[in-house]
């Protein structure tokens, strides 16, 4: 680990009536680390994500960012102090064109609070977020509703906006879900390449072992609501019970 | 430079056509275009709801307010200027409507439309029972003044004619640019998807409470005028059939623009006003079979039908 963390879990713990999404979750992440998620279906990952960003409430422990704790904040607080994510099935806006899904969230980012009677569409943002379509190679669909452009284009769409601040800490929930095979690397390179100059804190949750291998150096197994290994990418892969209850009963 | 907003030419130019038309129309269609462009003025704050996907059915709390706090203004403390009146609708309505804002933000769909007609509806009650504002008669609004001084019949006419063109070209030029703020553009966002909007760092009912108030204010300012215009009020501003009136001129218009609550509101005046002479005993099958005829073809109401014929064109 490098630098001092930007986020102390401790002891986090989340019940679904009977269900333990998550138990005595201990886990820190440093400065400018990329973290890849690994564990089931069900195993607790999206639940882990919406307890530190506070969609979900935890039953017990801490959550602190930069020495903040997060636990009994809204999502809204969180976002603004810096803590952002994507979501496994995108967050779009399905009626407004993809460009004006863009200018919202840049529009929020800007303004904050207080000062939303600022037009929108001011010539600035436009092209700021014109050039972030490029970036983000989706620019083709600028004007098309978000309900009807491929899962893929949602997917960077719903992680362009997730960006739209200056994230500290960023979590990627299955950047790659929903994306041909042949397109995962090409979509990750895309995303990577964007967040690469942002300094950013990343944490993605992933199924494709062979993108966690090539994007994450740390690996974070789950299973059953508990982090069953965590370390460099080779240890954890090759670790016999990760092997036996996650990287061997791999999804469709 | 940018192109002109074809908006605001278009409201400028009606502002100019509907003033110069007062001096010629003939009384009934200067009062039927009093009345339609003050429900026209409410439509318009329902239309910003619409838009988030969010039915107020209790809108005619709001109108009633504004007009019998102008009512009581003028009756109790005998403030009767034409400027000040629908000043102080308008300010009855936002106070009313900040306050139950903070309840209302709370509520989706058909709760939100339920609990605003059960605000609108105890108000109503509450109008009916009191006897020293007339029960259900209601009583009559001083005539107003200008500057202290009393016109005639026919100059108060065309004053309360003017000002209600003014009010609404202003209204509608000042909802126009705020649907193109941050702010403003959030309300389609928030229909689509309110943990976006939240996980963007900003609270969704926030934006709701803002449509409410602002939909409080332009109803309460409607009442207030048409208080004025009409020089009587009674509960049955507030009663829910209002109410129903005002979300069919919402459904009608279409969410397209902010002119099209306005002609929606006057194709529904025209319609009441033929209909009633010509067929009283079936005019509201009318309305009704239009209402139908306008969800089926054009479910994104009249503005939707008139640009795609301009489309075609
Ligand atoms: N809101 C909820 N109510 C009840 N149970 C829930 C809720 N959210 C998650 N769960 C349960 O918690 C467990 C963990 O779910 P979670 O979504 O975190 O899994 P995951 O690791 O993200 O799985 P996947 O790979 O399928 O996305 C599952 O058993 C799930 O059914
Ligand atoms: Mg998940």
């Amino acid at each position: 680990m490098t630098g001092p963390p930007v986020l102390e879990v401790r002891r986090l713990t989340k019940l679904f009536d009977q269900v333990v999404a998550a138990r005595d979750i201990d886990v820190s992440i440093a400065t400018e680390e990329i973290v890849s998620i690994i564990g089931a279906n069900g195993a607790g990952k999206t639940t882990f994500v919406n307890l530190v960003t506070g969609y979900a409430h935890p039953s017990a422990g801490s959550i602190r960012f930069r020495g903040q704790e997060l636990v009994g904040l809204r999502p809204r607080d969180i976002t603004r102090l810096g803590v952002c994510r994507s979501f496994q099935v995108p967050q779009v806006f399905s009626t407004m064109s993809v460009l004006d899904n863009l200018l919202i969230a840049y529009g929020l980012a800007d303004s904050g609070r207080r000062a939303g009677l600022h037009p929108l569409a001011s010539r600035d943002r436009v092209a700021a977020c014109e050039g972030l379509l490029r970036v983000y190679r989706i620019e083709a669909y600028r004007d098309r509703p978000a309900a009807v452009v491929p899962q893929g284009v949602r997917k960077l769409l719903d992680i362009a906006m997730a960006t739209a601040r200056e994230a500290t800490l960023l979590f990627l929930d299955e950047p790659t879900s929903g994306i041909a095979t042949e397109e995962k690397f090409a979509v990750m390179d895309i995303v990577m390449a964007a967040l690469a100059q942002r300094k950013a804190t990343v944490v993605f949750i992933e199924h494709d072992i062979d993108i966690v291998e090539r994007y994450g150096t740390r690996v974070v197994a789950f299973h059953e609501g508990r982090i069953l290994a965590d370390g460099p990418a080779a240890g954890v892969l090759g670790d016999s019970r990760v092997r036996e209850h996650v990287t061997g009963r791999r999804r469709a | 430079m940018r192109a002109p907003d074809r908006t605001v030419v278009a409201l400028v130019m009606a502002f100019v056509v509907l003033v110069a038309a007062g001096f010629f129309l003939p009384s009934w269609a200067v009062s039927l275009l009093v009345v339609s462009l003050a429900r026209g003025i409410v439509a318009l704050g329902l239309m910003v709801q619409f838009r988030s996907g969010l039915v107020s059915f209790g809108q005619a709390l709001f109108f009633a307010v504004g007009g019998y706090a102008v009512g009581l203004i003028a009756l109790k403390l005998r403030v009767t200027d034409v400027i000040l009146l629908p000043l102080v609708g308008v300010a009855a309505a936002t106070l009313l409507g900040v306050a139950l804002g903070f309840l209302m933000r709370r509520y989706r769909e058909i709760f939100f439309a339920m609990l605003s007609l059960g605000f609108s509806m105890l108000f109503y009650g509450l109008l009916v029972k009191t006897e020293t504002l007339g029960s259900t008669d209601g009583f009559n609004v001083p005539t107003p003044t200008v500057f202290g001084l009393r016109l005639s019949v026919l100059a108060t006419r065309t004053l309360l004619y003017d000002l209600t063109v003014a009010s609404a070209v202003g209204v509608a030029l000042g909802v126009h640019w705020y649907l193109g703020t941050i702010l403003g553009r959030l309300d389609t966002a928030l229909r689509d998807n309110e943990v976006r909007v939240e996980y963007l760092g900003y609270a969704p009912a926030r934006v709701i409470h803002v449509q409410y108030v602002l939909g409080a204010a332009l109803a309460g300012g409607a009442g207030a005028l048409t208080a004025l215009a009409v020089g009587h009020i009674d509960p049955s501003m507030a009663y829910w059939t209002t109410s129903g009136e005002l979300v069919f001129v919402t459904i009608l218009s279409g969410t397209g623009s902010v002119i099209a609550p306005f002609l929606g509101s006057l194709v529904f005046g025209l319609i009441q006003t033929f209909a009633l002479q010509y067929a009283p005993s079936i005019w509201q099958m009318i309305l009704g079979v239009a209402l139908l005829a306008i969800i089926l073809y054009f479910p994104g109401g009249l503005w939707s039908a008139l640009e795609r014929s301009r489309v075609r064109a």
